[in-house]
């Protein structure tokens, strides 16, 4: 029982922490129907990012606030390489994701894996948490659940105001956005700047519960991040109460908990790629089967 | 016709120009209208109706000429900001809104048009009688349905309210780019009965393209009829008040027969 327990909470604090990335994912991917692969290298520069600004004694909330910065540039250059020089929104990705492998490793001095063990953290920053250097279970999943609760309600009052829903109307049709006088390229930015943010935020969480960064945690995020946000439109789009970000979460528990399982049957974890893969294409194929039951195309 | 509201002045446009797909559609090609005036368009396809339209709005450059709003050449400016000045409407009613928001957010982000969209609500409350107001107006019983995604209404129903918003906020120009060629003959008839009354409560200028000879004769006061890119018949005041279906359908077969088909 004990063993189950540890099991849940580890599949809990881990979705809730790539839930950040999932929320951030589903505004480029189901919003802007934007696949942004740039998501593999903004995961580990918000890991690097609190890395670097930990180990300069930077205070660790801080060091949150400096990787949603640093994730949402990274998503504007990936916002201008496409709308500005044209550049189709695959390779856009591809090329953001390819640039991040340098400026993390610079972000981190050239090491790939940057630890910072015993320095003020998130998880411990607090006064009774401070004493002891390996901060309670209880603790840990509060602060992750309240920050991933926190993105959840700043995304959902963001997307409710003037200038989000006209993000929302730019992913279905730019053309509308157009005929009401903006620009749908800059709309396109502003999503893109807002998924990078979440995902790198959710890469700075990560590494500041591990107590290091490392510079290849960003290997099949794309794949995680698309696997949750489709399971949990799937699953949850009957119960229409739920918002889309509390469907984004949901999926990326439910993904964590899939994978768990997975090892815990006994896996061999050179398979754990594999099984991503194999996850997301089966989320792909049947959300497919299940719109053309609707649509009948 | 003095102070022309939009006018084209010299206009060459040539498709895949130094390709071997190269075909010159406008060559000098002039079009004027002043304010109050609502231009019917007909002519087969490829005469260069949909071009002309694109050019006044922005989505297509022409090689060379000018195109002047209330005297101000906009040829540089783009597609967006020319639009916080010109209304569209397009053929595909799935154009005109946002499928995934509600008939309420719709309307809402088209009165805040001209505006900033900052981060105020989206939907305020003091607006929503305002904005039933208005969709009680179509008599389509849509004003108890504001919340209903606008993907979910029919082609006739979209199309209405796409009409409704390009309308909301004040337009120097309407364009209506065959914006009843999608509907059935009923939804059709509604649509074109609401652009009729929209056009002259707001005294609009309208330039409209459409298929159906009837409206072009019934609607509007002028009549132009394209024909590979150059004005065939341009028509308004008493010639075109007599103007008949029959008179248009002549004149278009006289042309058929004389390119041979």
């Amino acid at each position: 029982m004990g063993v189950f327990l540890s099991l849940a909470e580890n599949v809990l604090r881990e979705g809730l922490i790539y839930g950040i990335m999932a929320m951030g994912v589903f505004i480029t991917y189901k919003i802007l129907k934007f696949p942004d692969l740039s998501v593999d290298g903004t995961f580990p520069l918000g890991a690097c990012v609190a890395a670097w600004a930990i180990s300069s004694k930077l205070n660790p909330f801080l060091a949150c606030l400096m990787a949603i910065a640093a994730g949402a540039i990274a998503g504007c250059v990936t916002g201008l390489l496409h709308v500005k020089l044209r550049i189709s929104d695959l390779l856009s990705g591809i090329l953001v994701m390819t640039a991040m492998w340098s400026v993390n490793l610079i972000i981190t001095g050239g090491s790939a894996i940057k630890q910072f063990f015993n320095m003020p953290t998130i998880f411990n920053s607090f006064p009774q948490g401070a004493a002891s250097s390996a901060a309670s279970t209880g603790l840990r999943l509060t602060v992750i659940l309240a920050i991933t609760l926190g993105v959840k309600l700043i995304l959902d009052w963001y997307l409710s105001t003037k200038n989000g829903l006209l993000l929302r109307a730019c992913g279905d049709n730019s053309s509308y956005v157009t005929s009401l006088g903006i620009d749908p390229g800059v709309m396109k930015i502003a999503g893109l700047a807002i998924g990078n943010a979440c995902t790198s935020l959710s890469g700075c969480v990560l590494a500041q519960m591990n107590e290091n960064a490392d510079i290849n945690s960003g290997k099949g995020m794309v794949v995680m991040a698309l696997a949750s946000v489709i399971i949990g439109s799937a699953l949850f789009k009957r119960l229409s109460f739920l918002k889309f970000t509390t469907m984004a979460v949901l999926g990326a528990i439910i993904y964590k908990a899939c994978l768990m399982i997975a090892l815990q049957l006994g896996l061999p974890n050179s398979f754990l790629k594999l099984l991503m893969a194999a996850l997301l294409t089966i989320a792909i194929v049947s959300e497919k089967i299940g719109k053309r039951g609707v649509e009948n195309e | 016709m003095s102070d022309a509201l939009i006018e084209l002045q010299n206009i060459d446009l040539t498709y895949n120009p130094g390709t071997v797909n190269e075909s010159c559609l406008f060559t000098n090609f002039n079009f004027k209208a002043s304010k109050g005036e609502f231009v019917s368009i007909v002519g087969s396809n490829g005469s260069g109706k949909t071009s002309m339209l694109n050019l006044i709005c922005g989505g297509l450059s022409a090689q060379s000429g000018k195109i002047l709003l209330e005297g101000k050449d906009i040829s540089k400016v783009p597609e967006f900001k020319r639009a916080k000045r010109i209304g569209r409407v397009f053929q595909n009613p799935a154009l005109g809104t946002s499928p995934e928001l509600s008939i309420m957010e719709n309307l809402s982000l088209a009165d805040n048009k001209g505006k900033h969209y900052g981060l105020g609500r989206g939907v305020d409350s003091s607006s929503r009688e305002r904005m039933r107001e208005m969709v009680r107006t179509l008599h389509m019983g849509l004003e108890d349905k504001m919340d209903l995604k606008a993907g979910s209404l029919s082609g006739g129903q979209r199309q209405a309210l796409a009409l409704l918003i390009a309308t909301m906020t004040p337009l120097d120009l309407l364009i209506l780019d065959e914006h009843t060629a999608s509907l059935d003959p009923n939804s059709s008839e509604t649509v074109m009965e609401l652009t009729d009354k929209l056009v002259s409560e707001k005294e609009l200028t309208a330039i409209m393209i459409t298929h159906n000879l009837r409206y072009a004769v019934e609607y509007g006061n002028r009549i132009m009829m394209m024909h590979e890119g150059r004005a065939v018949l341009d028509m308004d005041g008493p010639e075109k008040e007599a103007c008949r279906v029959e008179d248009l359908l002549d004149i278009f077969n006289e042309i058929s027969i004389e390119c041979g088909n």
